[in-house]
């Protein structure tokens, strides 16, 4: 009993020291706009309008120097965010893990699935519900679609989705934007082609989605048997997207500000000749970058399987690893905004 | 009703305006097995009708349907309506319509979707379009417009 109040004590002075720290850091003092996301759960790109995601963007914008390390706040010290990765994740997990150091929070980790008690039966939400008594958000990655859904049922705290199998991939598409806007200044207007996966990735669904409500034309360029699905079309359509089709990569990239090249993800199909039919039928090197405006980006979610040769990282076209940094400060400005940072007196 | 060739019954429901040839996935979704053993099910198959050209009908004694069982109706069957009788006479009419949740009728196409694996939840749809009807998994969001195969 009598230690019961040390840790709070502790906390105090922590979160005492870090506003200290934070006043010197002046005039680099972190500043999150309150946003209207706190408390929510984030599971599609659909769970946030436009305006939200805008906001997200401009947050994430002010973290750069915070996520790159030259400058510090702990808006985050004492949460506890809870990454619940059933499925292999390298970069999604380290750089949530990353966005919530960064932000003086810490991570419950469960990378593998085994050695949780869902091996012995219990079931994603129960594991969900108690998961969410120990921490204040839940980031989960599931293999099955519609499982970040269940589990923001299951927990009565915020929960973002980091990947449901095929299905949402929310995050993924904001840091994709962020990369964009941040190449161009605008994210209206722009030409997209979108490359190779169109029936399973699931980011290029979710990108293709809100690049359509924001109004840029999309060039759909892929091997014939993994074109985008009718109804995904039909979505986009409805969104008001101005869709095209391009199956020729040289011709698409002409004219084209951004190139979105998709990996053809083996674990998605359920039929592996299907899978060795597509495999490597597409590569972007020097050849087709001739082709290519001299600002045209080329973005990837990474990893990459061969569908860019390394020679291009070494041109000013190579966007990719930028934008897997960017997913650092993506990921803090959303974690502050749904943990409601600023109440904090950030 | 001389022309139907069933007779009337006194107490429970029945289900008219059946486009052709469903009246057998009706019966499914009512549950032939779970009636009181002394209820008469009386079904008839490509009867003429002056709305539909033809249609099926199905009455069932003594047993008022659970909204449930009307929502999967209403998904297989959209022109359908139900009838009430209480002591041979029609107290309620009503065509079945959808709500704009669906929980627990169908199940979601997606083998892969959370609400298909062992899990204590419901599968669940919104109701995304009327006209023709097509229902989104509140899961995954996999649109669904082949509901006989789906029934839960």
């Amino acid at each position: 009993m009598r230690t019961a109040g040390l840790p709070l004590l502790r906390g105090r002075l922590r979160w005492l020291r870090s506003r200290g720290r934070r006043d010197r850091l002046k005039p680099g003092s972190l500043r999150v706009e309150r946003m209207s996301l706190h408390g929510r759960d984030i599971t599609s790109i659909r769970d946030l309008s436009r305006e939200e995601i805008e906001e997200v963007l401009a947050s994430a914008r002010k973290m750069i120097p915070f996520a790159e390390g030259s400058k510090v706040a702990k808006p985050l010290a004492e949460k506890i965010v809870a990454m619940a990765f059933f499925e292999p994740s390298t970069r999604t997990r380290l750089s949530f893990e990353a966005a919530v150091h960064r932000l003086g929070g810490n991570c419950l980790t469960i990378t593998d699935a085994g050695a949780t008690s869902l091996r012995k039966g219990e079931s994603l939400y129960d594991t969900i519900r108690m998961l969410s008594s120990y921490a204040d958000a839940i980031v989960i990655r599931h293999p099955n679609e519609g499982s970040a859904r269940l589990a923001a049922r299951a927990s009565d705290r915020p929960v973002i989705n980091a990947g449901d199998g095929a299905g949402q991939h929310p995050t993924q598409t904001l840091l994709d934007l962020a990369t964009l806007q941040e190449a161009f200044g605008t994210l209206t207007g722009l030409r997209v082609v979108l490359l190779g996966d169109l029936k399973y990735g699931r980011t290029v669904h979710s990108l293709a989605y809100a690049l359509a409500e924001f109004g840029s034309e999309l060039i759909l360029s892929s091997p014939p048997g993994l074109r985008l699905p009718e109804e995904r079309r039909e979505e986009l359509r409805r969104a008001g997207g101005r869709v095209s089709e391009e199956p020729d990569l040289r011709k698409a990239v002409q004219d084209a500000d951004a190139l979105y090249v998709t990996r053809i993800q083996k674990e998605r199909f359920v039929d592996e000749s299907e899978y060795r039919e597509v495999a490597g039928s597409y590569r972007i090197d020097g050849s087709v970058l001739a082709h290519a405006k001299p600002r045209l980006i080329v973005m990837h979610p990474l990893p990459r399987a061969g569908e860019i040769a390394p020679e291009v990282d070494q041109t000013p076209h190579a966007a990719y690893f930028r934008q897997a940094f960017l997913a650092v400060p993506v990921r803090m400005a959303l974690l502050a905004a749904i943990l409601g940072a600023r109440k904090r007196g950030v | 009703m001389r022309e139907l060739k069933i007779t009337p019954i006194k107490n429970g429901t029945v289900i008219d305006h059946i486009a052709n040839g469903l009246a057998l996935e009706v019966l499914r979704i009512i549950g032939v097995r779970d009636l009181d053993k002394d209820s008469t099910v009386s079904v008839a198959i490509h009867v003429r009708s002056g709305k539909l050209g033809w249609k099926d009908i199905v009455k069932v004694e003594n047993m008022e349907l659970s909204p449930r069982k009307v929502n999967a109706i209403a998904l297989i069957a959209p022109t359908a309506t139900i009838s009430i009788i209480r002591d041979y006479k029609v107290r309620e009419k009503r065509v079945v319509d959808l709500p704009p949740r669906i929980v627990g009728v169908l199940r979601c196409p997606n083998p892969t979707c959370i609400s298909n694996q062992p899990e204590p939840i419901e599968s669940e749809f919104e109701l995304t379009e009327r006209r023709p009807v097509i229902l989104t998994c509140a899961f995954c969001e996999r649109r669904v417009d082949d509901f006989l195969h789906h029934l839960a």
